[in-house]
């Protein structure tokens, strides 16, 4: 569950977001759309605690996050929340397999390399896990970037512009992956985007 | 997954790059660390052989020459001197032993020297089988020549002359062997050794055609100085040992000044000798410094070049969790890694290295430089590898503490 109150942030005097308040349950999804230059992604680091707002609140889970240390911050970000980026991106010098356990050695949770196999035999890349992550296609790279966002069973997913750079038919396959996926381990979906192909697909809909 | 498997992936990623560092630093610790070898077995070898030996007198000429030829077996003689004035010395009450040398014939190039027991009793040489050298034309072989020219007790040989296995031979009179000696680690394993009689016999009968004389051939003086004074014997040089050390002030400046015999200080010569050849080793070991610190540079600028490249994957390995030490550790240990590997590989280089110039050094004047283990100077050499694998890998890394995540993730 992740719910906001009150957000704002600004990078200068001129330039200053305010953000709608967002409720997200478990196993629910919501689609935040808005054009460029709305503070899409801004809002999504606030959300995913990369950013530090300048008013308002945030709750994950059951942790209420102000007035916490940036420590305590990545530790919760690594447990509860898994992040989808636009451009899937890797540490090119490990394999695909090492890339997914990566998010589970550095959250400090269980290398578990049967559920590796097991997600990637669900988002459908079984074949891939011994290359490096550059031989794979986008559509490839943003599922492998699902199962790496899936591996610590977060309570949130949250995907910032996940299928932008990907055709109608990854763009479809990929989006039910992420609401298959994060109903069945029980997490929140939050998508941001600009994606119009998405509007249809989200009943819950927030607009910046 | 760990961090170490990270860095490895890493380090392959790049392989060129992590070649190149490596590489320059095997070549740098390898020189210093082959410098360091030869230079402590050398100084090992020479001081080992001079031992017991505070004096060498000799016909005049350079001292290190005499030095060289009498104690190491590894230059020409200066030339004959008279037994007489050599033994006029033993009068001297500073004077405890003197060990007369005579050279100037060869077999397969191992020098045939002509001395007394004494010589044998100095290097503490031991019989391994048959006897001491007695009689004129006996020999004792040094464990060196008996392995290397396959003559056994009893087998008889004609020696060559000159220092060179191609001088022409000693048929008429041929030398017998009675013993060989264990090895003593010294120079007597590469000599024959004979009585001082052997030497005078095989030069008094010899005749020799006026095409083979030769300009400052020992053995050929000798000769000379026998048909023209026939009652004076020759020997080539001296090895002289004090009561105490006072001697050392006063006989050497007297048999220069008064005899027709010099006296060269086998210390001062070979301290000589390595100031001199310190000069090469210092030069190879600035260079040696200068490819280290190249080296230095090397993993500093490929790091920081990964680096810039990799600012995403920092970003996005931070927002997973990771904390900034954690991936600051990450890349000092690629750093180290370097730094080990091209110290390994230096080291082993520096052995081979060893290994090639023993060869060449047992062929040319039979001495042996084997030892290869590793040096406490070479652990000085790892701290040293280490903390520039360090510095180079920290300078870069340091921008890790100032990356902004959010910023970063959203640039791409």
């Amino acid at each position: 569950m992740i719910t906001s109150k009150n957000l704002t942030f600004s990078y200068s005097p001129q330039k200053r977001f305010n953000f709608p308040d967002i409720a997200c349950n478990d196993k629910e999804a919501l689609l935040i759309l808005g054009q460029s230059g709305r503070g899409k992604t801004t809002f999504l680091h606030l959300l995913a605690l990369l950013l530090q707002p300048d008013a308002g609140e945030i709750q994950i889970s059951v942790h209420n996050l102000s007035g916490l240390s940036a420590i305590e911050r990545t530790k919760i970000r690594a447990k509860n929340l898994g992040i989808i980026y636009q451009r899937a991106h890797f540490v090119s010098a490990l394999s695909v397999m090492d890339n997914i356990l990566l998010s589970t050695y550095l959250a400090g949770s269980k290398q578990d390399k049967e559920k590796a196999s097991y997600l990637a035999d669900e988002l459908g890349f079984a074949d891939h896990l011994n290359k490096k992550t550059t031989q794979l296609s986008q559509g490839e790279q943003q599922r492998v970037s699902i199962a790496r966002a899936l591996m610590n069973n977060p309570n949130v997913i949250l995907a910032d512009e996940p299928t932008s750079n990907l055709d109608d038919n990854n763009c479809q396959k990929v989006i039910e992956l992420l609401k298959k996926q994060s109903s069945l381990i029980g997490a929140s979906l939050v998508v941001v985007t600009h994606d119009q192909r998405l509007k249809d697909e989200f009943p819950n809909q927030v607009f910046l | 997954m760990n961090l170490f498997k990270i860095s490895i992936a890493n380090l392959k990623e790049k392989k060129l790059n992590s070649f190149l560092s490596a590489l320059l630093l095997t070549l740098g610790i390898g020189m210093i660390s082959l410098l360091l070898l030869l230079n402590k077995q050398l100084d090992e070898q020479f001081r080992r052989n001079i031992r017991g030996i505070d004096m060498v007198v000799g016909a005049k000429g350079s001292p290190l020459q005499l030095i060289l030829s009498s104690i190491y077996q590894i230059d020409s003689p200066t030339g004959n001197i008279p037994l007489s004035e050599v033994n006029a010395l033993k009068r001297n009450p500073f004077v405890k032993n003197i060990i007369p040398l005579s050279m100037g014939d060869n077999y397969h190039g191992f020098r045939i020297v002509g001395t007394t027991p004494k010589y044998v009793g100095h290097f503490q040489a031991k019989i391994k089988e048959g006897t001491l050298f007695s009689k004129p034309m006996d020999v004792t072989l040094g464990s060196k020549v008996a392995k290397n020219v396959e003559l056994k007790i009893g087998d008889t040989f004609a020696s060559s002359h000159g220092l060179d296995s191609d001088g022409d031979a000693h048929n008429d009179k041929k030398y017998k062997v009675t013993g060989i000696f264990e090895p003593t680690g010294s120079v007597v394993d590469q000599l024959v050794l004979t009585n001082l009689e052997s030497v005078w016999e095989i030069h008094e009968h010899a005749e020799m055609p006026a095409s083979d004389i030769k300009e400052n051939d020992p053995a050929h003086e000798e000769e000379m100085g026998e048909t023209h004074h026939e009652a004076e014997k020759q020997v080539t040089s001296a090895l002289i040992q004090f009561r105490n050390p006072m001697g050392l002030l006063t006989i050497p400046r007297q048999i220069n000044q008064n005899t027709s015999m010099q006296a060269a200080l086998p210390s001062i010569e070979i301290n000589r000798l390595f100031s001199l050849l310190g000069v090469g080793i210092d030069t190879l070991r600035a260079l040696a410094l200068v490819i280290i610190i190249i080296a230095g540079v090397s993993v500093f600028i490929s790091l920081y070049n990964s680096l810039k490249e990799r600012k995403y994957e920092m970003a996005l390995m931070l927002s997973m969790g990771a904390t900034r030490t954690k991936l600051f550790l990450m890349l000092l240990l690629e750093g180290l890694i370097l730094a080990v590997t091209g110290y390994l590989s230096g080291v082993l280089l520096s052995r081979v290295g060893l290994l090639l110039f023993s060869r060449a050094a047992e062929q040319d004047f039979h001495y042996s430089i084997r030892e290869f283990s590793l040096l406490p100077e070479e652990l000085y050499l790892l701290a040293g590898a280490l903390v520039l694998g360090l510095l180079a890998a920290a300078l870069p890394s340091l921008g890790i503490y100032r990356l902004n995540i959010s910023r970063t993730l959203a640039e791409e």
